[in-house]
C-alpha cells in the first residue's frame, strides 16, 4: 500500500467513527429532552430505548473500534516506518466491521434491538443485531492480528533494538483487545447466537452475565489507551518539551494490559450468581489498575512542566500559564486530565466493594462514564484528529481558533451534563429510564437536574457538529500542508538499556493467562456443575 | 532502566494510597462482614408459584422462628410483589427476591438496599433502615419498555410503632 493509499485507509476509518459519533450525538439530545418530560409529544419508551440502544452501540462500539483501528494503522506505519502488512487482509477486516455495523444498525433503528449496548439476556433482540455485533468484533481481530504481525516483522528486522514507544503501546492495546473480546465472543457463539437463531430454547443468564463482565471492564481500557498514547507521545512534543520517562510509560501500558483484564466482577458486585470472595478478589485487582493511571497522570504533568519551564514559566504554578493553551493537543490534555481526576474519584467509589451498593445502576453510573469516556477519552480523540488531519489529508486545519473553541465547549458541555447526572444518581434515580413516572416526592427533586442536562446536551451537540465541520472544511477547502511527518515525543533521557520484558509481550501474555485462569476458571466453571435454571427468550 | 527520584517517590505514594483503600475494604469485609449480596443460590423461575418460598401466599414480611424479619418478594414485569410492605426501623431485615421473567434490580434510594435480581437465582440482602419514612423501591435494571414504571412502596416505621407482621401486609393496592 502506498503512503497515500494508507492515509486514505486511515481517513476512511476515522470518517466511519465520526459519522457514528455525530449521529449518536443527535440521538443524545433527543434522549435528554425525552427524559425530562418537558415536551409530552416526544414521550415514548419505545423510541427512547431504541434511541439509547443505538446511541450506546454507536458510541461505545462503532466510534471507538473504528477510531482505534485507524489510529493503530497510522501509528504502526509511521513509527515502524513500514507499510501496512497484507493490505487485502486489512481491507477485508474493515469491510467486515463496517458490514457488521450496518447489519446491527438496521434492527437498532427499527426498534427491533432495544436491548441497550449491554444486550443482557433473557430479553432478546433480532438476530441481525447479534450477527452484526459479532462481525464488528471479528473485523477488529483482523486489525489486531495485523498489528502483531507488523511488530513481529519489525523486531525480526531490527534485532536488539527498542520498539518505538508508540508502537509498543499500540501493540499492547491490540493484545489487550484480543484477550478482552474472548469473553463476549464466547457469550455470542455459545449462547446468544444459537439462542437467537432458535437452535437453543433457553439461556443461562448467570453465565452470560459472567462472560460479559469478562469483556466489560477491560474494553474501557481498549477505548482509553489511544488517549494515554497521545498523552505520552504527542502531548510533550506539542507543548514544546520532552517525554518525562519512556520506561515508566511502558510500565503503565503493561500494567493496564495485565491488571485490566482479570477484574470484571466489579460490574457484578450486587449480582446473586457470584460469591463474595470472587467479587472481593476482582475488587482488589480493580484498585491495582488505578496505579498505572496515577503514573500516567504524573508523567504527563511532569512532561508539561518541563515544557512550561522551557517556555519561561516560573514558580510553583507559573509553568502552567506558560503552556501553549492555544495548541489543541495541549489544551485537550489539560481539560481531559481535569475530567480524569474527577472521573477517577467517582470510579474509586464505584470500585469500592461496599459503597458501590449506594450508586449501582443509578444515574450516577452514566454520569460517571460520560465524564470519563465521553469527556476524557473523546477529548483526546478530538485532539488526535486535529493533529493527524493535516498529516493525513495534506491540508492545513481550516482555522486555528475553532478547534480550541470546540474543545472548550465540549468540556463545558460535559461539566453541565455530568454534574447533575451524578447528583441524580445520589438522589436514587435509576439509569436507563425514559420517564419519571414514580409519583413519589423524591422524583420532584429530580426535575431541575433533568433540565440542566438538556442544556449540557445542546452545548455538546453544537460542539460535536463543530468538530465534524472543522474536519470536513479542512479536508475539502484547507490550504496545502507541507509538513506530513508526524512528530513523536522524544524522551528526556534516551532509552539506553531496556529489559526485554518492556520490549515485548511474551512474558505478559503468560502472566495474563495465569491470572485469567485464576480469576475466571471457578466462577465460569460453577455454571456447569450447579443445578441452574435457564429462562427462555422474552420480548421487551 | 532510568527512574527519576521524584518519580520513584510518586510510585511509593501511589502504592501507599491504593494500599490504604484496599486494606480498609478487606478489613471491613473480614472483621465486620461487609459484603455485597452474593448468595449463590438457584431457583426455578418458571415455577415460583408452585414452590415453597415464592408462592403468592408466602410473600411479604415474615417473622422467622429466631425472631428476625424476612421480606420475600417476587420481581415481575413491572412491579415488586407485594407492592407495599411495612417494616420497622433500626431492625435487621433480610430481603429474599426472585424474578419470574427477566433481569431486574431493586434499589431503595439513599440506602444500601440494592441487589440485582437475576432469573434462576435467589437474591438475598440484609440491611437496617435507620430513618422512618416512605421509600420507593425502584427497579434499576432495564427490563423492558415498562421499566420506568417498575416500583413498589416500602414504609419504614419507628420501631415502637410497628404493628407486627400481620398489619405489615397491605396487598393488592397498586401504588
Ligand atoms: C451529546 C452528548 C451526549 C449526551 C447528551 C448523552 C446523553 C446520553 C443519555 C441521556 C443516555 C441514556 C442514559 C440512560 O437512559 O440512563 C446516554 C447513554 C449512553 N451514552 Fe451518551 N451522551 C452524549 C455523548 C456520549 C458520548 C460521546 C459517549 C461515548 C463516546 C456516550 C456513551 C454512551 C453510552 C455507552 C450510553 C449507553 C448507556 C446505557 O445503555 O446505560 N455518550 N447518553
Ligand atoms: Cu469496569
Ligand atoms: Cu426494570
Amino acid at each position: 500500500m502506498s503512503d497515500q493509499e494508507a492515509r486514505r485507509f486511515v481517513i476512511d476509518h476515522f470518517w466511519v467513527a465520526f459519522a457514528a459519533f455525530a449521529l449518536a450525538c443527535v440521538l443524545a439530545v433527543y434522549q435528554v429532552l425525552e427524559r425530562s418530560g418537558i415536551i409530552p409529544a416526544i414521550q415514548s419508551p419505545a423510541v427512547y430505548f431504541a434511541s439509547v440502544s443505538t446511541h450506546g452501540v454507536l458510541m461505545a462500539y462503532v466510534l471507538t473500534t473504528f477510531f482505534i483501528m485507524g489510529f493503530g494503522y497510522y501509528v504502526a506505519t509511521t513509527s515502524l516506518k513500514m507499510p501496512i502488512w497484507n493490505k487485502p487482509l486489512a481491507k477485508t477486516g474493515y469491510w467486515i466491521a463496517l458490514g457488521g455495523t450496518v447489519m446491527a444498525a438496521i434492527p437498532l433503528l427499527l426498534g427491533k434491538a432495544s436491548v441497550l449496548y449491554t444486550f443482557y439476556p433473557p430479553v432478546q433482540a433480532n438476530v441481525l443485531f447479534y450477527l452484526g455485533a459479532t462481525l464488528l468484533v471479528v473485523g477488529s481481530w483482523f486489525w489486531a492480528g495485523i498489528m502483531l504481525v507488523m511488530l513481529h516483522q519489525w523486531k525480526t528486522a531490527h534485532p536488539g533494538e527498542t520498539v518505538p514507544l508508540p508502537m509498543y503501546a499500540n501493540a499492547a492495546n491490540a493484545i489487550l483487545w484480543l484477550w478482552t473480546s474472548v469473553g463476549v465472543a464466547l457469550e455470542m457463539v455459545f449462547q446468544l447466537l444459537p439462542w437467537a437463531l432458535g437452535l437453543m430454547d433457553t439461556i443461562d443468564v448467570g453465565l452470560a452475565r459472567t462472560l460479559f463482565a469478562w469483556t466489560l471492564h477491560p474494553i474501557v481500557y481498549f477505548w482509553l489507551l489511544p488517549a494515554y498514547m497521545a498523552y505520552y507521545v504527542f502531548v510533550p512534543a506539542a507543548a514544546g518539551g520532552k517525554l518525562f520517562s519512556d520506561e515508566l510509560a511502558r510500565v503503565s501500558f503493561v500494567m493496564i494490559m495485565v491488571f485490566g483484564l482479570p477484574i470484571g466482577f466489579h460490574h457484578l458486585y450486587v449480582d446473586p450468581e457470584q460469591a463474595a470472595g470472587w467479587k472481593l478478589a476482582h475488587g482488589i485487582g480493580t484498585f491495582a489498575v488505578a496505579i498505572p493511571t496515577l503514573l500516567t497522570g504524573f508523567t504527563v504533568i511532569a512532561s508539561l512542566e518541563v515544557a512550561g519551564r522551557k517556555l519561561g514559566g516560573q514558580g510553583l504554578f507559573g509553568w502552567i500559564g506558560a503552556l501553549p493553551w492555544r495548541n489543541p493537543m495541549v489544551l485537550a490534555a489539560i481539560l481531559s486530565l481535569l475530567m480524569l481526576l474527577l472521573g477517577g474519584f467517582g470510579g474509586m467509589i464505584n470500585a469500592s466493594y461496599a459503597m458501590n451498593t449506594m450508586v449501582h445502576n443509578t444515574a450516577w453510573v452514566p454520569g460517571h462514564f460520560h465524564l470519563i469516556f465521553a469527556g476524557t477519552v473523546i477529548t483526546m480523540y478530538f485532539a488526535i484528529a486535529y493533529y493527524l488531519w493535516p498529516k493525513l489529508t495534506g491540508k492545513q486545519l481550516c482555522s486555528a481558533s475553532l478547534p480550541t473553541l470546540q474543545l472548550w465547549s465540549w468540556f463545558i458541555g460535559m461539566a453541565i451534563l455530568t454534574t447533575p447526572w451524578h447528583v441524580l444518581g445520589l438522589l436514587g434515580q435509576p439509569r436507563r429510564i425514559s420517564d419519571v413516572t414514580y409519583n413519589t416526592l423524591l422524583t420532584l427533586a429530580w426535575d431541575p437536574y433533568e433540565l440542566a442536562m438538556i442544556l449540557g446536551g445542546c452545548v455538546l451537540l453544537a460542539s460535536a457538529l463543530l468538530f465534524v465541520y472543522i474536519l470536513f472544511q479542512t479536508q475539502t477547502k484547507g490550504a496545502e500542508e507541507p509538513d506530513r511527518a508526524v512528530a513523536y515525543a522524544e524522551p528526556l533521557h534516551p532509552v539506553v538499556k531496556l529489559p526485554a520484558m518492556l520490549n515485548g509481550f511474551g512474558l505478559w501474555n503468560r502472566v495474563i493467562l495465569v491470572l485469567m485462569i485464576v480469576s475466571f476458571a471457578v466462577p465460569i466453571g460453577q455454571f456447569f456443575f450447579m443445578d441452574s435454571f435457564s429462562p427462555s427468550a422474552w420480548g421487551y | 532502566m532510568h527512574i527519576n527520584p521524584l518519580e520513584r517517590k510518586w510510585v511509593y505514594v501511589s502504592l501507599g494510597m491504593v494500599g490504604l483503600f484496599v486494606a480498609s475494604i478487606v478489613l471491613t469485609a473480614i472483621t465486620e462482614g461487609v459484603h455485597p449480596p452474593s448468595n449463590v443460590e438457584t431457583v426455578d423461575s418458571a415455577s415460583l408459584h408452585l414452590g415453597d418460598e415464592f408462592a403468592e401466599d408466602k410473600l411479604g414480611v415474615r417473622q422467622q422462628p429466631d425472631g428476625s424479619l424476612r421480606v420475600t418478594l417476587v420481581a415481575a414485569r413491572y412491579g415488586f410483589y407485594p407492592n407495599h410492605i411495612e417494616i420497622p426501623a433500626d431492625t435487621p431485615v433480610t430481603f429474599r427476591m426472585a424474578s419470574v421473567d427477566v433481569l431486574h434490580a431493586a434499589h431503595i434510594p439513599m440506602t444500601n438496599m440494592s441487589t440485582m435480581v437475576v432469573p434462576g437465582y435467589v437474591s438475598q440482602i440484609t440491611t437496617t433502615f435507620p430513618k422512618p419514612g416512605d421509600y420507593p423501591m425502584l427497579c434499576n435494571e432495564y427490563c423492558g419498555l415498562g421499566h420506568d414504571h417498575m416500583w413498589s412502596k416500602v414504609t419504614v416505621v419507628a420501631k415502637e410503632e410497628w404493628h407486627g407482621v400481620a398489619a405489615a401486609e397491605q396487598q393488592g393496592s397498586k401504588p
